[in-house]
């Protein structure tokens, strides 16, 4: 099939054609050589090959079609933004470009050199002009969930309007006041872009929606238990991923339909790697589009990734909004609890986020946990020492690794993962 | 059985050849450009039906020669456990790698650091600087001993640390003072990486940078003389990786 030229479409959403070019051209050869090298893939994967084949295409173009039918894109860059809202209103919810190494002179400009990846990544999206998706927004949606963002955000907001949540930093009652707070104010702003306002029915189907998504993630999430895993951890990030691109009814359906799949595959014993291979937990930071360093320097060194402790996985997935709520007021209410669960290192004390490993641990059987942490990434960084020595009390084997998106120490990272893997071995 | 170790690190290339557990021949060569060439030549020169690579090459080995790989980290536990039974804590300092692995009593590896993408306090480093203050690398640590410890390098970069000795010169500081105040900075960064890993005697210190006189009787003062060095410190990750080759059944492939 020829593929279409959505040149034109780029260049009205103020893209960097020539630059645009070469990212697509990277990312291309990126995905061939991660993905498309790994054996015995579900068949149900095409879906994805096939949404991230058109992340820049035919998804942009559904979405500027959604606009031109007055439906509203809101980009976000964070689990904390309630979806359910902006669903409520007919609008599309997409995570932003924030996973490459790219425009970083660009980003270098205005923030600075020691700044987290995905920071620098975000920035550098927009100023070199090659993230389709903050071009399409309507609005982005920032949050105070580390200084770096928090502060970015306010440089951001002169090249895109930039709406900023309050994130409260603990949880008490005075936090989740403040939090509903801030959800009530977003459900205004949301309100006066959409120029729709927020119903009971329309809450209750955007609740609905989000959750059979999350529902469909926890499946496949259990399944992974399994072992042999019938799916690899390069496989399943990329699900976690695109949840946060596709629309979520079509992502729904097919993410069921790649479970059934998989849960062949377990009632015939087939997996995607041997019994006894390591299975690994993977812990800490957000592993944005296209960041696949870790479960790639993992899956090919003899392990398999079993699950994802992370915003791009499990801390998004593991909490439903209650949808036994009547009124507005407490649907409301059951968002604001929902998502005061989310265990972010950005809160003090955060103890059940290492609660959660420890289960996650438990429940997917894994071998060995890897703490990831975005170099420069302080709330993860500094958390991973009270994870480790937990995980280290439990005799569960941990190794720490901080890094960025670059590929230059993925030598030194291979020698330190296979040690790693020795020593789980024995 | 004759088993050979390979160990192809960023500076060197390590052959040992074992048979009942003692190293019947070793050879090494410099990495160069061609690293692959530079292990053929080492390995034409000998015999084995075994072999298992190890080190920064052994991925590219590997693919060449379907050989078994494991890591330095593994194969210097096994070494330095083989050479001194004792053994409970291992420094490695290579061409571009620190590493510090902790040993439970049996020999196996519970804990372990190594430094980032930075050559900061290894080989590399130390080969820098030795050219800047115009020493050979064989006479640097020698050098330094004589001097006195009166210069604080600061800068752990290589290249900072190169542009700092610079201007050390140009102020006409003696430079065994200044190769001291070197030994000294790295000593000071090896024994954080140390404390964050283990100290329990005995310490085995490795690698090409074990050579050192100068560091390895700073680190013997810091660490009250529980510093155990072997005969060959820079065979240690060969020696282990072919007592490992010697020990793995599934492990039978002879490519000579």
């Amino acid at each position: 099939m020829e593929k279409k030229d959505y040149r034109p479409m780029w260049k009205d959403l103020g893209l960097n054609l020539e630059g645009h070019d070469q990212l697509l051209a990277v990312l291309g050869n990126a995905y061939k050589d991660i993905y498309m090298s790994q054996e015995n893939r579900p068949k149900a994967m095409q879906y994805l090959d096939f949404v991230i084949s058109e992340a820049h295409g035919l998804r942009i173009e559904e979405l500027m079609e959604e606009k031109r039918k007055g439906n509203k894109v809101i980009g976000t860059f964070c689990v904390y933004v309630p979806e359910e809202l902006i669903s409520a209103v007919g609008g599309t919810c997409v995570g932003l470009c924030a996973g490459a190494e790219i425009g970083i002179d660009e980003a270098e400009k205005v923030l600075p050199r020691n700044t987290c990846a995905l920071i620098k990544s975000f920035m550098g999206f927009k100023l070199a002009g090659l993230c389709p998706y903050i071009q399409a927004s309507d609005l982005v949606v920032g949050e105070t969930t580390c200084d770096g963002k928090k502060k970015a955000y306010e440089i951001l907001n002169d090249y895109k309007e930039t709406y900023v949540m309050e994130i409260p930093q603990m949880k008490t009652e005075r936090d989740r006041a403040l939090w509903k707070g801030e959800v009530l104010q977003f459900k205004e702003r949301v309100e006066e872009i959409a120029g729709r306002k927020v119903t009971p029915e329309n809450l209750r189907q955007g609740i609905k929606i989000v959750n059979e998504k999350r529902r469909a993630l926890q499946r496949l999430s259990q399944i992974r238990r399994a072992a042999p895993p019938p799916i690899s951890g390069l496989d399943a990030l990329l699900v976690n991923q695109i949840s946060f691109y596709d629309n979520p009814l079509r992502f729904t359906r097919n993410i069921h339909t790649l479970c059934d799949e998989l849960e062949e595959r377990v009632r015939n014993g087939m997996g995607v790697a041997k019994n006894g291979t390591p299975r690994i937990l993977v812990s800490g930071s957000p592993m944005a589009l296209p960041n696949w360093k870790i479960p790639y320097v993992v899956e090919t060194s003899g392990a398999i990734v079993v699950a994802e402790e992370s915003c791009v996985g499990e801390r998004s997935t593991r909490d439903l909004v209650q949808e036994d709520g009547k009124s507005l007021d407490k649907m409301i209410d059951a968002i604001v609890d929902r998502y005061m669960k989310i265990d972010c290192a950005c809160f003090t004390p955060n103890e059940e986020r290492i609660e959660h490993i420890l289960d996650l641990a438990r429940d997917s059987k894994a071998d060995g946990v890897i703490h990831y942490s975005i170099q420069f990434c302080t709330p993860y960084s500094v958390e991973s020492y009270k994870v480790e020595k937990t995980l280290q009390q439990k005799n569960i084997p941990v190794l720490k690794i901080e890094s960025d998106y670059g590929m230059e120490d993925v030598g030194q990272l291979k020698t330190r993962v296979e040690a790693f893997l020795e020593m789980v071995k024995g | 059985m004759r088993t050979a170790g390979i160990d192809i690190g960023s500076r060197t290339v390590k052959l040992a050849i074992v048979e009942e557990g003692e190293i019947i021949t070793s050879s090494i060569a410099d990495t160069t450009h061609d690293p692959l060439e530079q292990c053929e030549r080492l390995m034409a020169q000998t015999s084995f039906d075994r072999i298992l690579a190890t080190g920064y090459g052994r991925h590219f080995f590997e693919t060449h020669f379907d050989v078994p790989t494991v890591t330095e980290i593994k194969a210097f536990a096994r070494g330095a456990k083989e050479i001194f039974p004792g053994c409970r804590t291992i420094l490695d300092i290579g061409g571009q790698d620190t590493k510090a692995i902790a040993l439970d009593e049996k020999g196996r590896v519970f804990k372990f650091e190594m430094n980032d993408r930075c050559a900061a306090g290894t080989g590399m480093f130390l080969e820098v600087i030795a050219k800047t203050l115009g020493y050979e690398l064989g006479e640097f640590g020698r050098e330094a001993l004589k001097g006195e410890g009166t210069i604080q390098i600061n800068s752990m970069c290589t290249v900072f640390a190169q542009s700092e000795v610079t201007s050390l010169l140009a102020k006409r500081q003696k430079r065994e003072n200044i190769a001291y105040g070197i030994h000294v900075a790295i000593l000071n960064r090896t024994l954080s990486l140390l404390k964050r890993v283990s100290t329990t005697p005995d310490i085995v210190f490795a690698g090409g940078v074990a050579r050192n006189p100068c560091l390895k009787y700073l680190l013997d003062e810091a660490l009250v003389r529980k510093i155990k060095v072997p005969k060959d410190p820079q065979m240690v990750g060969a020696y282990g990786a072919a007592m490992i080759a010697g020990d793995s059944i599934e492990i039978d492939r002879s490519i000579y």
